[in-house]
């Protein structure tokens, strides 16, 4: 899908030499904290933005070389802070989006779709947080697309709006639809997508299903500590059952394999370095564990 | 959306055109202020300015004779003229009332015995008031004194419908008022729906560029005509203006005069990326053509080497076609030129409003 992808904005380096390749009918994710490149990346891909390098193929076609209007007909787009017009009703907005379209779906159709029946005559400086994301996404399919960009779908929403949108995606998928999805919740890119590209400072560094990515960790559970005073850190590597020590923040993240051999031995250690223990949690290995591996940071803040 | 696939092809669909102005012209009467700024104004403007400006009875001319003997006399002569306010004073009262202007002309007769001999006026020539009080004193002085005019004249007031300051005033006032909204409602909207990434939604879909952009022009026209209406028929209850050409034709100047400020109005909300940046555009854009352009005043006054520019601003070009047809009564093609100018300007205006547009 793009290959060598670069963007600059200034002196700043968006997006620093990006492959991509989604498969037809795949919900691809791109998962990543703010400022990873991620948006930029989805906008090149969508042909809003140019990049300054690199070759970029959307359902076999390059932005710029050929009827980039006839693409625009097979795509669906939800950009990340659009905010449609207060005054207009969501009927009225779904009509005008429809209207750009030579075929798509009737406008009660992707109401019915998206769960806004109750919501059909109401204006869109009315609505919720989550009613306002699912019109943005109503807005997408009404063109019945082949292709839908989500970036951030729910970023801001709470979990039960954040799940009917999850649910609205799902059925797209059902009909065969292919998705490329930006996120920075691991919940969301474990549960929509079929692949991840963990992305950070512009690059892909990390690339396969989301059960793949975890098993990247050669772990199955993993436990965060802290403990007060100074952890000699080579020591706890050497313990029976740890495969790799992080940092992430002032804590201590052990990735395990065998947690009832790690943990007693963990304890042991702590108690010959006369720490004493803060905290200790231990959790099955998530995305959010890889991404913290990877990098050393956290996805986002909390 | 399983449910949904089968439908792919079915759906009614609205022209993007028509949905694009229809959803422009919902947007705008869904805000009140937006209505209060475009019909209400212009009409309330038009009330207090017909009203300071009314034709008020002829002013009369403040005269002061400086007492002395010969006073009466002249005092007499002057009494039968109504145009005339008359009072005696000292020489040193009607000097400085001369100086503060509470009388345009100091008359003082020389001392002789019966009737004056010689009557001296001391006015000041860079007062319109005065000369004119200077003349009205001497004509009314010597033909009461038996002069014979040896023309005959005749005199006929210009007060008649037609030939008023607000005969002048309300077709100005459409062409003020179809500037102003007409570039406010472009450049707002545009503004707005950039800041709000709208634009960049849109850019998105396969929707025409041009579309979006016509549509503007299109939401203005559905307006023009209740706006245009508001203020001509208020002229009309009020004041008794009268539109002496056609209303077909003036319909076709002002349709032609917000087709043309639309696309101006685009071309000026092109490119900022701020309301705040868009406002100061609008702003330096319109002030000379509020100054220049003949609204409230005839430009007729400033100097002829800038004739030529005020006449090529679009405000001026409409100001004159409308007092053309509402005015004079003339054909529409009898202001070919201005509306030329129009479509011009207006024209030049979308195609390179559409260039340089920012979508994000």
């Amino acid at each position: 899908m793009c290959r060598g992808l670069v963007k600059r904005y200034d002196d700043v380096v968006a997006v620093a030499g990006l492959d991509l390749e989604v498969r037809r009918g795949e919900c691809f994710g791109l998962l990543g904290p703010n400022g990873a490149g991620k948006t930029t990346t989805v906008e090149i891909l969508e042909g809003l933005t140019a990049p300054d390098a690199g070759v970029v193929e959307v359902l076999g076609q390059r932005w710029g070389h050929g009827d980039d209007r006839a693409l625009r007909e097979r795509l669906g787009v939800q950009l990340q802070e659009t905010q449609l017009a207060d005054k207009l009703t969501v009927t009225e907005t779904l009509r005008l989006f429809r209207s750009f379209y030579a075929r798509g779906h009737a406008v009660g159709e992707v109401i019915q779709a998206t769960g806004l029946e109750e919501k059909r005559s109401a204006r869109v400086g009315k609505l919720s947080g989550g009613q306002r994301q699912r019109l943005a996404l109503a807005c997408a399919l009404v063109s019945d697309p082949e292709l839908l960009f989500l970036d951030e779908p729910t970023t801001g929403l709470d979990p039960q709006a954040r799940r009917a949108v999850w649910e609205t995606v799902e059925q797209f998928r059902a009909a065969g639809g292919t998705v490329l999805l930006t996120t920075h919740y691991m919940e969301e890119a474990a549960r929509l997508a079929d692949r991840v590209a963990v992305m950070d400072h512009g690059r892909v560094i990390a690339l396969g299903t989301p059960a793949e990515l975890v098993a990247s960790l050669g772990a199955d559970q993993i436990v965060e500590f802290r403990a007060a005073g100074e952890v000699a850190a080579e020591r706890l590597r050497d313990l029976p059952g740890v495969r790799s020590v992080d940092r992430k923040n002032g804590d201590f993240m052990l990735s395990i394999v065998n947690i009832g051999e790690a943990l007693p031995a963990l304890l042991g250690e702590l108690e010959r370095q006369r720490l004493r223990l803060d905290t200790l949690q231990t959790h099955q290995a998530t995305l959010e564990d890889v991404f913290v591996h990877l990098t050393g940071r956290v996805l986002r803040d909390e | 959306m399983s449910e949904v696939r089968p439908a792919a092809e079915g759906g009614p669909r609205p022209h993007p055109l028509i949905e694009l102005t229809r959803v422009r012209v919902l947007e705008f009467v869904r805000e009140p202020e937006a209505v209060f700024w475009v019909f209400l104004f212009p009409v309330l403007l038009a009330f207090a300015l017909g009203i300071a400006f009314r034709n008020k009875p002829a002013e009369q001319v403040h005269v002061a004779v400086v007492g002395g003997p010969a006073a009466a006399a002249v005092t007499a002569l002057l009494h039968g003229d109504e145009s005339l306010a008359v009072e005696v004073v000292d020489a040193d009262a009607a000097a400085r009332a001369l100086q503060k202007g509470k009388v345009d002309v100091v008359v003082e007769a020389a001392p002789a015995a019966g009737t004056p001999a010689t009557v001296t006026y001391r006015f000041d020539p860079a007062r319109a008031e005065s000369r004119a009080g200077r003349l009205a004193v001497d004509a009314a002085l010597q033909r009461a004194a038996g002069r014979r005019d040896a023309v005959a004249t005749r005199e006929e007031r210009v007060t008649e419908i037609g030939a008023r300051y607000i005969d002048f005033l309300i077709p100005g006032l459409v062409g003020l008022n179809l500037m102003g909204s007409g570039m406010w409602s472009v450049g707002f909207a545009v503004a707005t729906a950039r800041n709000r990434k709208l634009l960049k939604r849109f850019a998105a879909t396969p929707m025409h560029r041009s579309h979006y952009l016509a549509s503007f022009a299109l939401s203005r026209l559905t307006f023009l005509i209740l706006e245009v209406a508001a203020i001509v028929g208020f002229g009309w209850a009020v004041f008794g203006v009268q539109v002496r050409g056609s209303l077909l034709d003036l319909a076709v100047v002002s349709l032609l005069g917000a087709a043309c400020f639309s696309g101006i109005g685009l071309l000026v909300a092109a490119r900022p990326r701020t309301i705040e940046a868009v406002s100061g555009w609008m702003n330096l854009v319109m002030l000379p053509m509020w100054l220049l352009s003949g609204s409230f005043f005839s430009y007729e006054r400033f100097p002829a080497a800038v004739q030529p520019a005020i006449k090529a601003l679009p405000l001026t070009a409409l100001n004159d076609a409308l007092r053309r047809v509402a005015i004079d009564g003339a054909p529409l093609l009898a202001a070919w030129r201005e509306l030329a100018i129009l479509a011009l300007l207006g024209s030049i205006s979308f195609v390179v409003c559409l260039r340089i547009f920012r979508w994000q």
